[in-house]
């Protein structure tokens, strides 16, 4: 046979065998949750396929130019040469909407199952030792997901992205000290400069996919070296590891997975509308819309940004301008915390021992609910990037609808942490949910017909199977 | 890669049991998927051929990609032994004498090198230089802010010309209507775009005075959002405010532009106008401040 024939030949030349049959023969542990990377992964490669296919045609270009394609609405009307490429590519080239529409979606799935195998990994506690490198390496690729999204995002030079950038510009140029130069060199210049458009495509289709693929590829063979974590299950303990090998039923499974995956999203990017810019119409830096809203991914942003009140610093002949508050300081103290979490939640456990296993939850009272908490404040202001649409969907002002959100923003998420702390006790105290603190009551019938009732500390369960002897 | 661990198979371990449904009848399915999936696959030749349509390529992608994707999942799933397989994860760290080992041969190389402290030296220097050569280049990316944040091209005398060029008279706009305007010969100028307000003068209240500086109650504003630098394009008569569709500060025209709502911390600029010999506007000066959102130097002043 082929195969076996082929092993030898580079056994002889590489000594690859026995990598290859340690990694054939590998465990992985097994639960829906773990599919999340997974799919992020399969999603930056499809975005990789159907972003090569856009690249040929798209030009980064924002000289005018004059349309005259079959898009009657814009017959005749100036616009960029990038804004007309992208109507090329929807509306000439073969197989060019589906594609850019599968781009859009595969982008909006990678963001979102980024997010998700991140809220999995924090709330079960993967990050602990030894996986703090990986999970530092996993807020990487978050932020760089989201860079590369916001860059693609910017590139038809529609009305709405070229909105989204003026406010990055705006921010840039918030910064404190540096800010003026900081916005000149990024944006070449004064906004609108003429180069930004060739800078974001050359960071969209070259630098952040590099340093994607690169860290991603840190991050999987970490994980390799690793191995996976198991959630607790009886007879599991810490060192040891349990699930399907490899070759051949978890590879057919992931590769099944990736199909379908394509299939869903070619599905999305057929029948289901994605950023129609033909009906922003072209950039044009003296008009902007309402109900602009960015992708979900930066709805964060922007909710901040619009709830924010007016306060601006201004000491010494400087100012610290408004946008740099929630545009630029919130961002970075979520993510540095993010990425600093370990060894912040090492603090308080003084935990050293390496874990294998994962928690549930429940738990862990107290980072579940900073964890509901953080997220109910994300939630909060991804909600009110769209307190337009929101307000007339009420039909209220903007005014009461950002003056209710702000509260909102504040009182909700401290709800979250105190609901989510005490239920995650009682779940943890409660007999349904027996864990390591709950008690084992036992009936016993005595010699003479009497009962007798023992309570004593459970101890040393690590899950419900566990507890009810399963 | 090379791993210390050793993969043990738990003895026995759980046996490879039970098989999945009905063998027979998950190969059929899978057949049946993988037929659709070729036929879409032909499909979508022909569409193709007859010049595409995005529904039916979207459709017919889905049926190709799925049915081979479920067939992957139902072969894994249902065709293959259900393994489940617990062993050893083995041991992580080193063995304490390879820790040592490592440490060792460090330290015999770096005592090398460290005793020519002097040539350590330099070489640091070396590549510090090397440093700050790199540096340079990210000048390039950029021209100096200067004083372009502080200068639109608005001079005393230039016209107010709508976006097609025409000039404006005084008395074109009706109390209540806006319109924007930027100086003549530079209407591709983005920061000095201006929005024009006529309100009824007896309403006006401009502060220090400027309300000489909105003839016959033609009021005009930059409009660049001081929040963001959004086009400030919403006017609510009702109300006399400049609403930003980004974020919605709120700027009252009567009030000097003060912001009434929203993020924006500071007053849009104002454009002092006069009216010229033959009735048209014309500005008397550029923006009483600089146009669009803070930076950290704003205070040095136009």
């Amino acid at each position: 046979m082929i195969v076996p024939r082929l092993l030898n030949w580079f056994d002889e030349r590489l000594g690859a065998a026995s990598f290859a049959k340690k990694s054939l023969r590998k465990v992985f542990p097994d639960h829906w949750s773990f599919m999340l990377g997974e799919v992020a992964m399969y999603s930056f490669i499809i975005l990789v396929v159907t972003g090569t296919f856009l690249s040929f045609f798209y030009v980064p270009d924002v000289r005018q130019v004059i349309y005259h394609g079959p898009y009657k609405p814009l017959d005749g009307q100036p616009m960029s040469a990038a804004y007309a490429s992208v109507l090329r590519i929807s509306f000439e080239v073969r197989a060019g909407l589906v594609f850019r529409q599968i781009h859009h979606w595969a982008a909006l799935v990678m963001t979102g199952a980024v997010v998700f195998h991140a809220i999995r990994v924090f709330f079960t506690g993967a990050f602990r030792k030894p996986r703090e490198i990986n999970w530092v390496l996993g807020v990487v690729l978050l932020l760089l997901t989201i860079g590369i999204g916001f860059a693609g995002y910017s590139l038809p030079d529609d009305l709405l992205s070229g909105t989204g950038l003026r406010i990055g510009y705006s921010i840039a140029l918030s910064t404190p000290v540096v800010g003026t130069w900081l916005a000149f060199l990024v944006f070449g210049g004064e906004y609108p400069a003429p180069d930004i458009l060739n800078r974001l495509f050359v960071l969209h289709v070259m630098i952040l996919p590099a340093l994607i693929a690169g860290v991603m590829g840190a991050h999987l063979a970490i994980i390799w070296r690793q191995k996976h974590t198991n959630f607790p299950a009886r007879d599991l303990t810490n060192d040891r590891i349990r699930g399907p090998r490899l070759w051949p039923r978890y590879a057919f499974a992931s590769v099944g997975l990736f199909f379908v995956l394509f299939g869903v999203l070619a599905l999305l990017g057929g029948t289901a509308q994605i950023n129609p810019i033909w009906i922003y119409g072209p950039y044009h830096p003296i008009t902007a819309s309402g109900a602009s809203q960015p992708d979900w991914y930066m709805g964060f942003t922007e909710g901040a940004v619009r709830l924010f009140p007016g306060w601006e610093i201004r000491l010494f002949g400087h100012e610290i301008p408004e946008p740099f508050f929630p545009g630029a300081l919130l961002p970075g103290v979520i993510f540095g915390g993010m990425l600093l979490w370990p060894w912040i939640e090492r603090l308080f456990t003084k935990d050293t021992l390496e874990h294998n296993l994962l928690q549930h939850p429940r738990d862990v009272p107290w980072r579940t609910a900073v964890g509901a908490a953080t997220i109910t404040f994300l939630g909060v202001l991804t909600i009110a990037g769209a307190s337009d649409v929101l307000a007339s969907s009420v039909d209220i002002s903007v005014e009461a609808m950002t003056a209710i959100l702000r509260w909102v923003a504040i009182v909700l998420p401290a709800v979250a942490l105190f609901v989510t702390y005490y239920l995650c006790r009682e779940l943890r105290s409660g007999d349904i949910h027996p864990v390591k603190e709950s008690k084992i009551t036992t009936v016993r019938r005595s010699k003479t017909g009497g009962f007798d009732t023992t309570e004593e500390e459970g101890g040393g369960f690590e899950s419900v199977e566990e507890r009810l002897g399963l | 890669m090379s791993d210390l661990s050793e993969t043990t198979p738990q003895a026995p371990g759980t046996p490879p049991s039970t098989r999945g449904p009905d063998e027979a009848r998950v190969s059929r399915l899978m057949m049946l998927l993988l037929l659709l999936a070729i036929l879409a696959g032909v499909g979508l030749l022909v569409l193709y051929a007859l010049g595409g349509q995005v529904q039916l390529e979207g459709i017919l992608l889905f049926i190709l990609l799925t049915g081979i994707g479920f067939a992957f999942i139902l072969w894994g799933k249902y065709l293959f032994p259900t393994e489940i397989v617990t062993e050893d994860r083995g041991e992580r760290p080193s063995p304490e004498s390879d820790r040592v080992g490592a440490e060792q041969a460090y330290v015999e190389g770096e005592s090398q090198i460290t005793r020519r402290s002097a040539l350590v030296r330099m070489l640091l220097g070396a590549f510090g230089a090397l440093g700050l050569a790199a540096i340079f280049p990210i000048r390039s990316l950029g021209p100096s802010p200067g004083r372009a944040l502080f200068r639109t091209s608005w001079r005393a005398g230039l016209r107010a010309v709508d976006e097609a060029g025409n000039p404006v008279l005084a008395s074109d706009l009706v109390v209540g209507s806006v319109l924007t305007v930027f100086p003549e010969g530079h209407v591709d100028s983005t920061d000095s775009v201006a929005i024009l307000v006529r309100v009824d003068p007896a309403q006006l209240s401009l502060p220090d005075g400027r309300d000489v500086d909105a003839p016959d109650g033609n009021v005009c504003y930059s409009k660049l959002c001081t929040h963001a630098g959004c086009p400030v394009g919403l006017y609510l008569a009702e109300f006399h405010q400049l609403q930003c569709p980004c974020h919605f500060s709120a700027f009252d025209v009567l009030d000097g532009a003060q912001p009434v709502f929203g993020p924006a911390a500071r007053p849009l600029p104002q454009l002092p106008l006069e009216v010229d010999q033959e009735g048209y506007l014309v500005a008397k000066s550029d923006f009483t401040a600089p146009v669009g959102p803070g930076f950290w130097n704003r205070g040095d002043g136009p």
